[in-house]
């Protein structure tokens, strides 16, 4: 038998309220991560990926949204149930988040280094020198020239790349055993990107943490982690280990992105196979498989029934009624 | 320092014979004053674009890449006169626009447009979409009435869009929709210079493919010449016959489609290609990178000798002096770099 992964999502259902109606945000998604794995959430944006990890760290604004049904194992124990102390010391201690927009997790007018020793002396009970200490270290282990000099400094006196920098910093100072990045470079230049990635990638080696990485990009993904989830309206409709998903892409939907991606290395140039029309209102998921109204291998059997995850292979699993090599029903 | 005449020499010879040039660039320069107190006065400028000079084919796509801030707008608002050059020629089929006023330049407006990244910001959202594309057609009184109304439907079926659109509004559309109907808008004067700016940035993935589908379906269409600005270097490589890679308001490196991610030849250039991910594992896995240290200069203030010394892994003791120009590599190759 397997060991008990450290983080188990069991069918995760969020949704929001709005004025008649609700928002499926998320619609039975389930995944697992053990000590040290990577796992790259790839989808487009509205697909659940963002309200998928804020339910898992219970930070989903409780009206208008409601996590209706499934299970958040970590470590044995369910987070959907612990209390709002015990889940602070999780997400202090346990699991760390970072997101696009460094500003969501920095405290504008405080200073640098205040930011990070509070959590140190809180959760890591040191005391004002140990944590001052620590946090030079923190900062200069992600690469932030001179930090001894620059804890006195506000967030706005460091640059968009280096603000990430002490955001990750601070997602690491209480050593969790899981960090979760919402597209942390997004808004980032490439160079800058590639410095932050490498970073984490260094991190995560050293320090033996699980990541799980959202994305919009599937390049990214391929240089970071081992596993990957594609989103779509809400559901993970493709889930494999990274090598495989670009070689045997096997959901309809991941065929299309891959297509619309030119490749940096290409030396022909295709039209690209763009993916017709755009993705369902989440208000209003359509019956059936959610990707049947831009699907080109769509059958009758689409139009009623939505498909769970079937396996492709043992490690690979596609929610698609058809078989897209063939073109026929599985 | 090169000679100034040494500079033009080379300049001319990047210059291809005159009627295959659509649009030429020389030296072009934007400077933006930075004002302090309340006197508003002036103590400096940022270098926003600093002495570029190319060329564009009738067309041709040149793709121009870049990372946020280095000039690639200004560059394009600039050729078009939407911001005048602080100097530099801009030539486009055969007239300088730089000291071109009123009604003669109103009459050049109509062969260059723009497309600009942001869909919802750039489309007036009290017109409806047969106003929008129609806009155009009014201000150079091209056409009117029942003769107006069939040649928006028309644009609007050349992009994609349902004709019956026209008389809803921006708000009702998707991102790729409305940037569609700036499309439409964009081609409405059968321009022959149109400045994309970003045009797919703002948009999910499934639908840029579409966007640039539909970019160079037109050019083939209507035979488009167009100067394709993106930080996405896989898709410009993608769009456009030639590319230019734009660092702190110089371009360091111009070269071919293929040649430029086969070959190349400015250590900025080449960081920027290590630096995009390949979306296969197999070839990511083997790819080396070169990171790059630190951040971007201000343009306030670029650094002496070449702008790219602070930041570049190969540097040597001449690059904090000399500032190296565009020189030509290879055949139809150009590069900034003293060791290129
Ligand atoms: N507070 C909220 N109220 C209503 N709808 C929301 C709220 N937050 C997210 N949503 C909706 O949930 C869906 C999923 O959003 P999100 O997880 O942020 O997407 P992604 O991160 O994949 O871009 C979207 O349709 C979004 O509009
Ligand atoms: N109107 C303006 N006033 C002052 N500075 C400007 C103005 N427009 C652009 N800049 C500056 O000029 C530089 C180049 O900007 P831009 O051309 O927009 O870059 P890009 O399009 O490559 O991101 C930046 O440093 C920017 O801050
Ligand atoms: S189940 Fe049907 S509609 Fe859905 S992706 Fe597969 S073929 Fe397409
Ligand atoms: S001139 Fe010097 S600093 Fe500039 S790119 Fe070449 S080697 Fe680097
Ligand atoms: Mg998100
Ligand atoms: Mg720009």
């Amino acid at each position: 038998m397997q060991q008990q992964p450290l983080l188990e999502v069991k069918n995760l259902k969020t949704r929001f309220k709005i004025t008649g109606a609700y928002v499926h945000a998320v619609n039975g998604i389930s995944y697992s991560l053990n000590e040290g794995d990577s796992l790259g959430v790839v989808g487009e944006s509205g697909c659940g990926k963002s309200v998928g990890v804020m339910s898992v760290m219970r930070l989903i604004p409780q009206p208008p949204g409601e996590i209706y049904e499934g299970e958040v194992l970590y470590d044995g124990r369910d987070l959907l149930k612990l209390s709002s102390e015990e889940m602070r010391h999780i997400r202090g201690k346990e699991i760390a988040m970072i997101f696009q927009d460094p500003m969501t997790s920095l405290n504008p007018v405080m200073r640098i280094g205040r930011q990070i020793t509070e959590a140190l002396e809180l959760h890591m009970g040191m005391d004002k020198k140990q944590a001052r200490d620590r946090a030079a270290e923190l900062l200069t282990m992600v690469g932030i020239p001179r930090a001894a000099d620059r804890l006195e400094d506000y967030p706005h006196q460091f640059s968009g790349g280096m603000r990430q920098r002490v955001m990750i910093a601070m997602a690491l100072s209480c050593m969790p055993q899981v960090l979760i990045a919402d597209e942390p470079t997004t808004a980032l230049d490439v160079t800058i990107q590639a410095q932050i990635v490498d970073l984490v990638k260094k991190l995560r080696d050293e320090l033996g943490m699980a990541v799980i990485w959202i994305t919009h990009d599937l390049g990214v993904v391929a240089r970071l982690v081992k596993n990957v989830a594609v989103m779509y309206a809400g559901f993970i409709i493709e889930r494999s280990p990274v090598e495989d998903l670009y070689v045997h892409p096997s959901h309809p939907y991941t065929l299309g992105l891959l297509g619309s991606l030119p490749r940096l290395d290409s030396h022909e140039r295709e039209r690209l196979i763009s993916i017709q029309g755009a993705p369902p209102d989440l208000v209003d998921v359509p019956q059936g498989c959610p990707f049947r109204p831009r699907c080109p291998y769509a059958i009758e059997r689409c139009v009623e029934e939505n498909p769970p995850l079937l396996p492709v292979s043992i490690t690979h699993e596609s929610a698609c009624w058809v078989d897209v090599t063939t073109g026929r029903p599985r | 320092m090169m000679a100034q005449n040494e500079m033009n020499a080379t300049l001319e010879k990047q210059m291809v014979p005159a009627e295959d040039n659509l649009v030429v660039v020389r030296n072009l320069k934007k400077y933006f004053p930075i004002k302090r107190g309340v006197l508003q006065r002036t103590v400096g400028h940022v270098q926003a674009v600093d002495n570029v000079s190319f060329t564009v084919k009738r067309g041709e796509t040149l793709g121009l890449v870049g990372e946020s801030g280095c000039g690639k707008s200004t560059t394009g608002k600039a050729i078009l006169q939407l911001d005048r050059p602080t100097a530099g020629e801009v030539i486009i089929d055969g007239v300088d626009l730089v000291h071109l006023k009123g009604e003669k330049l109103r009459q050049m407006r109509r062969k260059m447009q723009i497309i600009f990244q942001d869909p919802f910001a750039s489309l007036n959202p009290r017109m409806n979409v047969g106003q929008i594309v129609g806009e155009p057609l009014d201000v150079h009184g091209v056409a009117r009435g029942k003769e107006k109304e069939e040649r928006v439907k028309e644009l609007l079926k050349v992009v994609g869009l349902n004709p019956q659109f026209v008389t809803r509004f921006p708000h009702e559309f998707s991102g790729g929709q409305r940037q569609r109907i700036g499309i439409a808008r964009a081609i409405a004067l059968n321009p022959s210079f149109v400045v994309c700016d970003e045009p797919i940035a703002a948009l999910d993935v499934s639908i840029q493919a579409q966007v640039v589908n539909l970019l160079k379906d037109l050019q083939g269409k209507f035979g488009l010449t167009y100067l394709f600005i993106a930080h996405d270097l896989s898709m410009v490589r993608h769009i456009s016959d030639r590319v230019a890679v734009m660092y702190l308001g110089r371009i360091v490196e111009i070269a071919d489609w293929q040649a430029i991610y086969d070959d190349p030849r400015h250590p900025y250039s080449q960081a920027l290609l290590s630096a995009i991910p390949i979306p296969d594992p197999v070839i990511e896995a083997k790819r080396k990178r070169i990171i790059l240290e630190g951040d971007v200069p201000s343009a306030a203030n670029p650094p002496k000798g070449c702008r790219f010394n602070t930041r570049c892994p190969v540097r040597q003791e001449r690059c904090f002096i000399d500032d190296p120009q565009l020189r030509e590599v290879m055949p139809g190759h150009w590069a900034a770099c003293h060791f290129a």
